[in-house]
């Protein structure tokens, strides 16, 4: 019989997994070379685009050693992002090793130290592999350095390789084979297997991403899903080549797929153990979580007679997607939509960014907020996440926001600026470890909402790019807070007000107000942008109405230029939302969330 | 040069037959007054032998005032134009020279003063205002010393600046040149009514005639979508549904010709909402207003607010722009289209 190897790549954002993974492809003779196109398991377009990826996937790769043995090499790739750290970790959770990638010129980073841990927890093999060697830039001395002082692993076996180049491939695949060990688990007993993900098949339904821990299975077994106790009958099991490829059995030890008229993802937990309606496994696989959103939006059609096909959109988007949670919502400003929660900021924007582009919706998607708990005086406690429904503030007895452990890696000289951006973002118990020479590690204690508040933008700009990021929720702490309104020609805009930090509101309603006049184009009349708590206004800005638009001259030439240019606004004013009298940008929702000195 | 009229002379034959009568004929794009008075004499004749005019057409030519001189104003007359534009600009020399204009004040009174002895009786005076340099008085002494001509005709272009012009690219800073918004419509609404005070009548944003008679019977055909025949480098022709534009250079449009092609660069079928779209942008720019039949009902609540802010009339059914109206002649149409 084959042997079995179980694995993923864990990395830092662009270290190179995803080429990695496809030179490990192409060596294992999977796909031919001239088949091949890049980064063949990020599929979709923005995985492609933004050189992230998004959903797990899994790949067999054929394998045949020095000796003439065969081994089944199960590639499992996991997103890149902390906002898909549960993901992450079932993901892990269905290997027995990792290759953690590390960037010879970049070096360690936040999110490496992050996906070490993760490994760790679940007691993984770790291979450290030096990528990207051949840059000019690569500096593998220091990269070793850092991995044995950073990351407390022995850097003699660190692999050196250029994915780009394709060199040092093949000792990454002996290392899979001979460091990595074969997966343990019997096939006699209870069928045990972890779901790691979900994909939607509009032919076949959900095809459910499995290892399989103990037991069998096979066409025609019902299967229960030992979360939701929901049973199925198995239409079809089998391995991820390049395609799907069917197979008669599933046993202990290997990773497939699972076919059994799931109609959606969301009828499946990530996380979830299937076992046999026969023969159950007496208890499910440790780990399970139900994922939470953590941040919340609203999102409405631009024209409100296009609420029907965003319905339908978000119906068929969420076939795919279990972590999007949405319900009807209505908002005096923009009409019906939905109030949306999501895992981060990062799955919001992948969300919008698919219902636009691949459902070919206009969208305007309001500010992000966090959950926020208040303690009322009546005794009772209400959780929010929508600052619409902000409560009456003289009901509140105590009001709690979600806070994070941030984790931030820069080279020590940019420690100031970091320091003060963490302290103005209400960064509180920091502390510093100093894994290497001329490196840092911060990590502060900071509410989630000002992640939120362009944090990473700004992270960026403080650390000139060389800053890493990474966080875990907390816990929800006591707060003061205030609802922060914002006016337009005196009306309040349900759809643009938010809940923040009551010392900072003044200098977040000046922010508001100045971006919103950057945003709004200039009317026939004047605009004024106030931002007011309760009933007092503190802070304000005006567009001032335009006086002239007219061109002097418009002969036999000018007509057709002239109609161009009214055509284009006209397309531009097609995104935009009448609120009151006021024509609003679709990105000016949004816009206020952006702080000031760009 | 020649190349251009050997080019002109070609395309002629083109449309020589395909057109009945006209009712107007303009030279210009630039200053045609700079041709010898043998060329125009060559250009004139090569149209008149393969088009008819109507015995009361309106024929103009743009002239440069450097070029009028005594000799050439009879010339003008003698080779039939009735109808003169004259590039005077501005009555005040320092202008002039900011404009980099060749003529003086001097030359541009000059000019008129021979067209008027040649016997033209419609002449058209374009000028220019709107300078950051230039005051409001020295504007109001410019237009003054223009209608000590009694000029039947007047263009009064306030300075916008659009990409790739000489101005745009002297200064990066528009507002370097140009006056501040909220003076440029001041002075904009001061000269519409010093002008209509004096019993011009404001019929499009930047042109006053002296009486209806006397607006330009051929640049109307542009704001109302009446066909018309562009001939040479870069002109555009219109017959109701289709409009056409001849290439750019001189050299390729000669060449096209020489060689039996079409000189024509590109065209356009306007589709009914842009012919909407158009009628709204080009009605709210005259005094003829937007006619009824481009007005629906979804009008109906832009129109009360228009009317209500002073910017348009209604007047037989036409939603007419005001004096404010014609400031905002660009913008207004995004309020009607939808």
């Amino acid at each position: 019989m084959k042997q079995i190897r179980n694995f993923s790549i864990i990395a830092h954002i662009d270290h190179g997994k995803s080429t990695l993974a496809d030179r490990m492809i192409q060596a294992t003779g999977l796909v031919e070379t001239r088949d091949f196109r890049d980064q063949l398991l990020d599929t979709m377009d923005i995985e492609r685009e933004r050189g992230i990826t998004i959903k797990s996937q899994a790949i067999t790769l054929p394998y045949v050693d020095g000796e003439g043995r065969e081994y089944a090499l199960n590639l499992i790739d996991t997103p890149g992002h902390v906002d898909f750290s549960y993901e992450v970790s079932r993901a892990l959770a269905s290997c027995e090793g990792v290759l953690l990638l590390v960037d010879a010129a970049q070096g360690v980073e936040a999110q490496t130290m992050a996906n070490l841990f993760a490994a760790m927890e679940h007691d993984l093999e770790i291979i450290p592999v030096i990528n990207k060697i051949d840059l000019i830039s690569a500096d593998i001395e220091r990269t070793k350095e850092q991995i044995e002082l950073d990351l407390g692993l022995d850097s003699d076996l660190a692999i050196l390789c250029s994915a780009k180049e394709g060199t040092g491939i093949d000792h990454v695949l002996e290392a899979v084979v001979d460091l990595i060990p074969p997966p343990a688990g019997s096939e006699e007993d209870p069928l045990k297997a972890l779901i790691f993900d979900a994909h939607y098949d509009p032919f076949r339904g959900t095809i459910v991403s499995c290892r399989i821990f103990s037991g069998r299975v096979h066409p025609g077994d019902t299967i229960r899903l030992m979360h939701n106790n929901a049973r199925y009958r198995v239409e079809e099991v089998g391995v991820f080549r390049l395609e799907r490829e069917p197979r008669k059995v599933l046993s202990a030890g290997e990773v497939g797929y699972i076919i059994s008229g799931i109609k959606t993802v969301s009828d499946t937990r990530i996380g979830d153990t299937i076992t046999l309606e026969k023969n159950p496994a007496p208890a499910p696989l440790p780990g399970f979580k139900e994922v939470k959103p953590v941040v919340f939006a609203s999102i409405y059609p631009v024209a409100s007679d296009e609420y029907r096909s965003l319905v339908e959109a978000l119906e068929k988007y969420k076939l795919n997607d279990a972590a999007l949670i949405f319900q009807k919502d209505s908002s005096a400003a923009l009409g019906l939509g939905f109030r949306c929660g999501f895992l981060g900021l990062l799955h919001l924007e992948i969300v919008q960014e698919r219902l636009e582009r691949e459902f070919d919706q206009s969208l305007i998607m309001t500010s992000p907020t966090v959950q926020y708990r208040f303690e009322l005086t009546n005794g009772d406690e209400v959780t929010i996440d929508n600052p619409v429904y902000y409560p009456d503030p003289a009901t509140i007895s105590k009001a709690f926001e979600p806070y994070i452990r941030a984790s931030i890696m820069i080279p020590e000289r940019y420690m100031g600026a970091v320091m003060e951006l963490c302290l103005e973002r209400r960064g509180t118990h920091s502390q510093f470890s100093y894994p290497s020479t001329g490196r840092i590690e911060i990590q502060f204690d900071m509410p989630l909402a000002e992640v939120i508040y362009d944090f990473y933008d700004k992270l960026k700009t403080v650390t000139q790019g060389y800053g890493s990021f990474d966080y875990d929720l907390l816990d929800y702490r006591e707060s003061d807070l205030v609802k922060l309104d914002i006016l337009l020609n005196g009306e309040k805009v349900d759809a643009l007000c938010q809940i923040v930090f009551k010392e900072g509101a003044r200098a977040r309603a000046l922010n508001a107000c100045n971006r919103l006049k950057e945003e709004i184009p200039r009317h026939m009349f004047k605009i004024a942008i106030q931002g007011a708590i309760g009933g007092t206004i503190i802070a304000r800005s005006t567009v001032n109405a335009f006086r002239k638009d007219v061109t002097a001259k418009c002969y036999g030439g000018d007509i057709t230029r002239k109609r161009k240019l009214l055509e284009k606004q006209k397309k531009g004013k097609k995104r935009m939302k009448m609120v009151g009298s006021v024509t609003v940008p679709q990105s000016a929702f949004i816009a206020i969330l952006r702080s000031d000195d760009k | 040069m020649d190349g251009w009229f050997d080019g002109l002379k070609r395309e002629v034959l083109y449309h020589k037959d395909l057109f009945g009568r006209f009712d107007s004929l303009y030279l210009g794009g630039g200053t045609p007054t700079f041709l010898s008075e043998k060329m125009l004499e060559k250009v004139m004749a090569s149209l008149l032998d393969h088009f008819h005019l109507m015995p009361d057409a309106e024929i103009t030519i743009e002239a440069n005032p450097c070029d009028i001189t005594r000799h050439k104003a009879d010339a003008l007359k003698a080779l039939g134009f009735n109808r003169i534009n004259l590039g005077v600009q501005s009555f005040n020399d320092n202008i002039l020279k900011v404009l980099g204009r060749r003529h003086s004040a001097v030359d541009a009174e000059n000019a008129v003063g021979h067209l008027r002895s040649a016997g033209f009786k419609n002449i058209g005076l374009d000028l220019i205002y709107g300078l950051k340099t230039q005051s409001m008085k020295e504007w109001i002494a410019t237009l003054r010393s223009a209608l000590s001509f009694q000029p039947e005709h007047l263009s009064c272009y306030q300075l916008t600046l659009e990409k790739g012009t000489v101005f745009d690219r002297r200064s990066h800073k528009n507002d370097m040149i140009t006056l501040p918004e909220k003076t440029a419509a001041a002075h904009f609404l001061a000269t519409s009514s010093f002008l209509e005070n004096k019993g011009y009548i404001h019929y499009e944003v930047s042109n006053f005639a002296r009486n209806e008679r006397l607006e330009s019977r051929h640049n109307r055909k542009y704001w109302n979508h009446t066909p018309y025949l562009g001939l040479g480098p870069s002109a555009h022709s219109f017959d109701g549904k289709k409009r056409w534009w001849n290439v750019r250079s001189v050299k390729k449009y000669r060449a096209a010709l020489e060689k039996g092609r079409s000189p024509i660069e590109g065209w356009e079928t306007l589709t009914t909402e842009q012919r909407h779209l158009e009628s709204l942008a080009l009605g709210f720019r005259t005094r003829k207003g937007v006619g009824p039949e481009s007005l629906d009902a979804a009008s109906e609540k832009a129109l009360a607010m228009f009317q209500k802010q002073g910017l348009l009339k209604i007047i037989n059914g036409s939603a007419v722009p005001t004096r404010r109206g014609y400031l905002l002649a660009d913008h207004l149409p995004l309020c009607f289209s939808t």
